[in-house]
């Protein structure tokens, strides 16, 4: 104690001053020490707290405007008198009647003809007499039929996967499928073309999403670089963050196929799992039709999971995913349209259980397909002051206007014109306005097109404005040849007049 | 707001002592304390000393507390199971067992797929009683169900069909309320016609010629069913909600959600960009004081006022059996210029003296209501939802909704089924028998809630819901409770944690006008076996005195 403190004394008399002081000046000093400690701690200044007053809050009730509910939209808006005036009766089949008028179908995605065929209605009404039309419950709870089991395991089959999972929805398919797995913080790589459904998944995932240009490798290859420098800087973070590649097999924006093979590589490459949307190739690519794996000539177990609606070329309702077990399995407790929706009505699954089996028993419906196609394809080509965009072998094509630049005979006032005269907001639309009347006037002339729909405001990329044209395997040569006039001659009208 | 406040607790205390139950109220009460204290004067009253409160002596809703023993129990029960999970993980790893080929293997490079507690959960918890889950049934799910039996060679990894075993179980897990899901009659006639005059596909969403006639006509029929001006429908439920609430409020908007909405309402409003903020189930307190902080103080930080608030509620909320309080909401609504959403999935048809849902069940104008959705997947046997509301909003979806412009419309044959049930209920066929199934799962729905109270299960919701929740607590009763009750010829679902909370696991009764008395009193039989073979009867609460007396059946 003393080699500690050396003067002594002094710390005795102070020990003794303590002692010897009055309580109050005790507490007096302590109360000091309290305040000297608060001030070095507070902040500096205090924040405003503003207190309202119940007469101010009221007020403020009162005042507050929200914005009406949604926007006027006028009686006479172009897409709703669209939607009125071309109302199908009956089945939307080969040719239909739209407004009493017998037409020629190229609008419906009925590629198969899975619409016309006898044989699907009687298995669909053989199901309704056993299983009446709703399933009445989610898939957990008593809303699993037979039929939809056996559904799953003929896709399952069909698509030489381990595993398929029925969903009551196309567009639902894919959009609970991708948040099922990707979660906040895994980083998704997804080509910019691709269809709203999948952008509804990826904004559901709230993962990172980085679009890569439509098709394009080398920017893919670009991005996934990005992403290694990045994991390299913070390993701990990349041991836990997963990546996916979400495509497209067969665009149906653009209508062309993703280069499937060297997508491949760079799965392996830079371990990305690998999700194909194949709404519009499934049934349609490929010598038996199995979507584009088959049309690359590349094993299902290369690709981590595939998802497609049964609405195009099955002619059916809702969709599956279909991979390996352990993967597509996730589904059945996290995928939410899978859990939280009623099952499909069952009859709807019996009819594509016979659609799938008319896909395997006719050998050549996709050769048919493929050359019909093609066909189509060289024919549109031939349309001045037309593009057709896509892939050749895809019964999908989008017929826009040519780039003006590109071609002088197209009246480059006319669209101008026409652009002018709607409201700026529609100004796109002003386009498709255009391509309506060609619509309108093959129409007349008995051949129903529509054009390809897209909310402006809310596509990731927007394509230029398109007629869409779908093939349909049942057409004849002879309708084939008169479609194709008629298109050329609509064209040529519209854009030729004034 | 305090008058308020004690006239609740008033209500609450005069139902307690009236029927015993204790309706949401140990928390309640507690939330009235504090709305007190955030507004003292009460000057917000002024508009509301017209609103008739009537409804409030009609509205009798129960949520028994979880007995503290069943609690402690159930947190055991999970431990051990979680425990043994681990146990077996170890042997797993030290390779003491077979690997089940199901598992997702190690791929050198790639980060596993699965979280490690998700896919614990679903190979240690979930696939313990994955055989009570989706039951495959191999006929129509109507008042009676035929279960395909299926069994399992690996503890429940995987499933073989024996279609040669066929169980036949009376059914009271399909959400069939109206009983409209059926294999013959009127429903199933214009289904097969339509078939074949139709086929079952459209191809094209409404934007791209995907409308029918049909369609048309169904759109028409469910605004004139609803009483709004305009109806949309849409081929699935889950979608309605999801593809279409992203079309009426965006960024800077606020959406209050009820605590319990179903996973559609919760997909669709983190689809809006909103921002979402959620309130007390069924809690009027909750709600307001949501809605007033939310128009006094605006957005956070900013401080700038929102540009709009949707109040996101449901009409019968299906794992509960709840019915929302819309007069009161309605009431809020107007008084602080919200927006009000309201899903009937489970309620239309199933509620109200003309099957019209809630707003008919408290015979309130549907105009009120700024948009009506509901689905066909239950009362009416088909699939689908609709939206129906002004022409204005109508208008606005056709143009502008994800679904008119993406996907296909909906299938004739599905459209059908919707047009001639619809039809039946408001009559329009010329018959009784509309108004005949409304008044029996009425009465039905009455009559077994209050057998079930009668003999002392913990049953949640109201009166009137058609959704039965009977409370299990124990992972390990939810198992036996369904084995038993399959076993003796009674289908029901359970459902369990995640689904619920952990001490809230459930058995779940769906009432249907399908069912006939002898039908329910023999589910009452398997019931009260199983009930007393794994101890059910937990309640300390009095019996209630409503009963079935005062519904009049229609012969």
């Amino acid at each position: 104690m003393m080699a500690i403190i050396p003067a002594t004394w002094d710390m005795y008399d102070m020990l003794q001053a303590v002692i010897q002081a009055p309580t109050y000046h005790l507490i007096f000093e302590a109360l000091l020490i309290i305040l000297i400690v608060k001030l070095v701690f507070s902040k500096a200044y205090a924040p405003d707290k503003t207190i309202l007053t119940e007469k101010e809050k009221d007020e403020l009730i009162e005042e507050w405007k929200p914005e009406p509910l949604v926007p006027d939209t006028p009686d006479d808006h172009p897409l709703l008198r669209s939607m009125e005036n071309n109302i199908i009766t009956g089945r939307p089949d080969k040719i239909m009647t739209i407004n009493g008028k017998s037409v020629i179908n190229m609008a419906s995605m009925n590629f198969l003809g899975m619409l016309g065929d006898e044989s699907i209605e009687v298995a669909a009404q053989k199901a309704l007499s056993k299983y009446g039309v709703g399933s009445c419950g989610p898939r957990g709870f008593y809303g699993t039929m037979d039929v939809h089991l056996e559904l799953e395991d003929r896709l399952a089959k069909f698509m030489q996967a381990e595993e398929a999972i029925l969903y009551s929805y196309g567009f639902a398919t894919i959009a609970s499928a991708i948040p099922a797995y990707s979660k906040r913080g895994d980083v998704i790589f997804v080509d910019e073309g691709v269809c709203f459904a999948i952008q509804k998944g990826l904004v559901a995932s709230r993962s990172v999403i980085k679009y890569f240009k439509h098709n394009d490798m080398a920017d893919l290859e670009r991005l996934c670089l990005e992403q290694q420098k990045e994991d390299k800087k913070l390993p701990k973070k990349a041991k836990v963050t997963r990546r996916f590649l979400v495509v497209e097999g067969l665009y149906a924006k653009h209508g062309d196929i993703c280069p499937l093979p060297k997508l491949v590589e760079l799965k392996w490459k830079y371990k990305l799992r690998i999700f194909i949307e194949e709404s519009f190739s499934f049934g349609v690519l490929g010598d038996n039709g199995r979507g584009v794996t088959e049309h690359f000539n590349i094993k299902l177990d290369e690709v981590d999971l595939v998802a497609a609606c049964l609405e195009n070329a099955v002619g059916g309702a809702g969709g599956f995913c279909c991979g390996k077990k352990y993967i597509v399995d996730h589904q059945r407790l996290s995928g939410l349209g899978y859990c939280f929706s009623a099952s499909l009505p069952p009859m709807l699954a019996s009819g594509a259980i016979q659609s799938l089996n008319i896909i395997e028993n006719d050998q050549s419906l996709f050769s048919r397909l493929h050359q019909k196609s093609e066909k189509i394809h060289k024919e549109l080509s031939k349309i001045e002051g037309m593009r057709v965009m896509g892939d050749k072998v895809a019964p999908i094509k989008h017929l826009s206007l040519a780039e003006p630049s590109d071609d002088r005979s197209l009246d480059n006032r006319t669209i101008e014109k026409i652009t002018q005269e709607a409201s700026q907001a529609f100004g796109a639309l002003a386009i498709l306005i255009l391509l309506w009347e060609c619509l309108n006037f093959a129409m007349e002339r008995g051949l129903a097109l529509t054009p390809a729909r897209y909310l402006e405001h809310e596509e990731h990329q927007l394509p230029p404005p398109s007629i869409r044209i779908a093939v349909n395997v049942k057409l004849t040569e002879d309708e084939i040849a008169k479609c194709m006039d008629i298109i050329a001659d609509s064209c040529h009208a519209v854009l030729g007049k004034s | 707001m305090r008058f308020r406040g004690q006239c609740d607790y008033k209500m609450v205390a005069l139902m307690n002592g009236k029927n015993g139950s204790v309706p949401l109220n140990g928390k309640m009460n507690g939330m009235h304390n504090k709305t007190n204290g955030f507004s003292k004067n009460g000057s917000v009253h002024k508009s509301h000393t017209t609103i008739d409160e009537g409804w409030k002596k009609d509205y009798w809703e129960s949520f028994e507390e979880t007995p503290l023993l069943a609690a402690i129990f159930t947190y055991i029960c999970y431990g051990l199971v979680v425990l043994i999970g681990h146990i077996r993980d170890f042997m797993n790893n030290m390779g003491l067992l077979k690997v089940n080929t199901s598992l997702e293997p190690r791929i050198p490079g790639f980060v596993p797929l699965f979280s490690t507690w998700e896919s614990f959960y679903t190979r240690h918890v979930f696939r313990r009683v994955s055989d009570v889950l989706c039951k495959p049934v191999g006929g129509v799910p109507a008042a009676r169900m035929d279960l395909v039996y299926r069994e399992t060679h690996d503890y429940g990894w995987t499933y073989e069909l024996n279609k040669d075993r066929i169980d036949t179980v009376l059914n009271m897990g399909s959400y069939n309320y109206l009983g409209f899901s059926e294999n013959k009659g009127p429903c199933k006639d214009n289904a097969a016609r339509v078939t074949k005059d139709y086929g079952i596909s459209t191809f094209g969403s409404r934007q791209e010629l995907g409308i029918l006639d049909i369609h048309k006509q169904l759109d028409d029929l469910v605004a004139e069913f609803l009483g709004v001006e305009a109806a949309i429908t849409v081929p699935m439920g889950f979608a309605t909600n999801s593809m279409n609430m992203p079309c009426l409020v965006s960024k800077g908007c606020l959406i209050l959600s009820d605590e319990l909405n179903h996973a559609s309402l919760v997909l669709g409003s983190r689809l809006t960009g909103a921002t979402i903020k959620t309130f007390k189930h069924n809690n009027m307190q909750s709600l307001e004081k949501r809605l007033r902080d939310a128009v006094i103080h605006g957005k956070p930080r900013t401080h700038r006022p929102w540009k709009k608030i949707l109040i996101v509620v449901e009409g019968v909320y299906s794992m509960e059996g709840s019915i929302v309080k819309l007069p009161e909401i309605i009431r809020l609504k107007k008084l602080y210029k919200a927006y009000l959403y309201l899903d009937e999935a489970h309620s239309i048809g199933a509620m109200g003296p003309r099957g019209r849902g809630v707003v008919d069940y408290f015979g309130l104008d549907p105009k009120e209501i700024d948009i009506m959705m509901g689905t066909f997947t239950k009362s009416f046997g088909s699939a689908g939802g609709y939206i129906g509301g002004s022409k204005r909003l109508i208008n606005h979806l056709r143009v502008n909704s994800h679904v008119s412009v993406y996907a296909p419309t909906m299938p004739p044959p599905i459209a059908q089924q919707v047009i001639t049930s619809m039809t039946i209920i408001m009559g329009k066929d010329g018959t009784n028998e509309g108004k005949k199934r409304i008044q029996q799962l009425k009465w039905n729905c009455r009559y077994f809630r209050r057998n079930l109270h009668e003999r002392g299960y913990i049953i949640y919701g109201n009166k009137d819901s058609p959704v039965v929740p009977l409370l299990l607590f124990m992972p390990t009763k939810l198992a036996a409770f369904s084995r038993e009750c399959v076993r003796r010829g009674l289908g029901v679902v359970v459902v369990g944690f995640p689904a619920t909370p952990i001490t809230k696991t459930r058995a779940r009764f769906c009432l249907s006008a399908a069912h006939t008395k002898a039908d329910i009193d023999e589910a009452l039989k398997i019931i009260e076996e199983v009930g007393d073979l794994i101890r059910l009867r937990y309640s300390k609460m009095p019996v209630p005195s409503f009963s079935e007396k005062d519904i009049e059946l229609v012969e």
